[in-house]
């Protein structure tokens, strides 16, 4: 069940639009903002909210790559594998962390402190190679700063 | 040098707040056209400037608003879009100036809107841009207190609203049609034109859609006139051109120089050259959509038609340096990778084609590629190019590929041979 909060956020930006469905895309954010990921109880919900049926928001969910449609961890590297990143080398970024992390793309920790996910061009390609944490960029990337940075991710 | 478009971006700085910004006579513009032009003055001048959009495609920026229809039966409202989903891989001019100076997009906006006569504004940004979404918010709030933004700007009759709307991902959202599918809350498929979105575009209402560098343009052609637009250009297109360089070079950046200026120059002389032990052996030259120039090729001047004249195109201009140290196939599968996953799955061509194409790559690269692949792989690039598919997505990413299978014939061949890469150990 969505709480209060959630769906008095969502019906706010429902008034921004011209009919309920088109803040779908906000609904699912909120949704993710608060829970960490969307599961298929929370569509539903989102659903019966904007009055529109479940499988349209899921159809939805699942086409934005922002989207979680599992749980991720407490905090999400986005390893950034644009071409600019590839000539710089992010994939000695990559092998740092997989191996540091013990996982691979795709997966989290077991102590749901990280999840590592490749992440299309940031658009920060002067500073190659780039990453994010959660809402933070990380650039001019080299492997001995990696330790630090996750120190800062609890 | 002028550098209209970069010339109040401090270094590392925080971006000018309004007021600086107007003491700087940043929104001139803005007076200009609400107190002494009509809107079809507005548009008439950056026709006549031959403002050319900077999002890639070059569309004259002046016809494309022309197309918007006017009198009092225009359905209401009229939207002006800011395409500000920078995702093309290699791109990050528009980053660049929305974190530099975010009141020159916003008195862009401003001017741009009051053309077509739209009363809602919508700035499509990327997700992952948190400080520009930061700096923008900021910026906004700042036009709405200073009265340029909000009901009867500066005492005018004219009104007008922006709103930030961030992205939740997918590369196929800065295709205009999937902008607006995508700000409707649906899922980000292309439409079909016509109807063009000037007519019928977000919720149905006559639509622009504009990307970040054109719209920061348009105050400074209403201060300056369309001639002084005009002889900023080297060679026929006018205005500066926010020019980047990524890759193994010394001084990887953003650059604002005359349209026109000739690729070599950019590299060696503005990037620096290539860094210590890196030799360049081709170059995108405007995002992973644009086919290879190869070293031969670097005197080509940077502007739309002279880029086209050497078989490829100019699309973001912020270029990616490919070295003599990275392998050619890797660098074509990073690129087909990406476009096979961001494919929004609508149309059959780059739905089941692109993956295709991705798969044959990787093959090659990891040794288990054969030589009828290559014909194979050729045979997507007019499988899935113009004409066959939705949208321009897919024909976008058979450009470098089909440029790649010419230029680098003998590295594919290497590897098809050796039955590795040369480029990787043999431990």
């Amino acid at each position: 069940m969505l709480t209060e909060l959630e769906i008095h956020e969502i019906k706010e930006e429902i008034k921004l639009y011209p009919y309920a469905h088109a803040a779908c895309i906000e609904a699912l954010k909120i949704v993710q903002h608060y829970r960490g990921w969307v599961s298929d109880e929370s569509v539903k919900d989102i659903a019966e909210v904007l009055s529109i049926s479940a499988s349209e928001v899921d159809s939805i969910a699942t086409f934005y790559s922002r989207i979680y449609r599992k749980p991720v961890a407490r905090n999400v590297i986005l390893v950034c594998d644009g071409m600019s990143c590839m000539v710089m080398g992010y994939q000695s970024v990559y092998e740092y962390l997989a191996k540091k992390l013990g996982i691979q793309w795709g997966e989290s920790t077991t102590d749901g402190r990280f999840t590592l996910l490749p992440i299309s061009c940031l658009g920060d390609c002067d500073h190659a190679p780039s990453m994010m944490i959660n809402n933070d960029l990380f650039h001019n990337l080299s492997i001995t700063q990696l330790e630090d940075i996750l120190e800062k991710y609890i | 040098m002028e550098k209209p478009l970069t010339g109040h971006i401090k270094a590392e700085g925080i971006p000018l707040n309004i007021r600086e910004y107007e003491v700087a006579g940043g929104y001139t513009g803005v007076q200009t056209v609400l107190k002494k032009m009509q809107p079809m003055d507005v548009i008439n001048l950056i026709k006549d400037a031959g403002l050319l959009g900077r999002g890639g495609a070059g569309f004259p920026t002046g016809l494309k608003w022309s197309f918007v229809p006017t009198g009092s039966d225009v359905p209401r409202p009229v939207y002006l879009l800011c395409n500000a989903d920078e995702m093309e891989p290699g791109s990050f001019k528009d980053r660049f100036l929305l974190e530099g100076n975010p009141h020159q997009l916003i008195a862009g906006m401003i001017c741009a809107a009051y053309a077509i006569q739209a009363e809602k504004a919508y700035i499509f940004l990327r997700w992952a841009y948190k400080k520009a979404e930061t700096i923008l918010r900021k910026a906004i709030a700042e036009a709405y207190a200073e009265g340029y933004l909000g009901k009867n700007i500066l005492g005018s009759d004219f009104s007008l609203d922006i709103y930030v709307h961030t992205s939740a991902g997918r590369y196929i959202c800065g295709e205009e049609t999937a902008l607006i599918n995508s700000l409707e809350g649906k899922r980000a498929i292309p439409r079909a034109k016509p109807p063009f979105p000037t007519t019928s575009g977000l919720f149905g209402k006559p639509t622009v859609i504009n990307n970040v560098e054109t719209l920061c343009w348009i105050s400074h052609i209403i201060e300056n006139g369309a001639d002084w637009f005009k002889n900023l250009g080297l060679n026929g297109e006018g205005g500066t051109k926010l020019y980047g360089v990524s890759g193994r070079v010394k001084k990887p950046g953003i650059y604002e120089l005359p349209m026109g200026t000739v690729m070599r120059e950019i590299l060696e002389k503005h990037a620096g050259g290539m860094t210590d032990g890196y030799n360049l052996r081709a170059v995108i030259p405007g995002g992973a959509s644009t086919e290879f120039v190869m070293e031969k090729q670097l005197d080509v001047k940077m502007d739309f038609v002279s880029l086209k004249a050497v078989g490829s195109r100019m699309g973001t201009a912020t270029m990616t340096v490919l070295d003599d140290k990275t392998c050619p196939v890797a660098f074509l599968h990073n690129i087909e990778r990406f476009f096979a996953q961001e494919s929004c799955g609508w149309c059959t061509p780059c739905r089941e084609g692109l993956p295709r194409v991705e798969k044959m790559l990787l093959a090659i690269e990891e040794g288990n590629g054969k030589e009828e692949y290559l014909e194979s792989l050729k045979f997507h690039t007019t499988y899935c190019g113009p004409g066959n598919t939705f949208c321009a997505h897919a024909p976008g990413a058979m450009e470098p590929l089909q440029s790649g299978l010419e230029y680098f014939h003998d590295d594919f061949m290497r590897h098809i041979n050796e039955k590795h890469c040369p480029w990787r150990s043999n431990d």
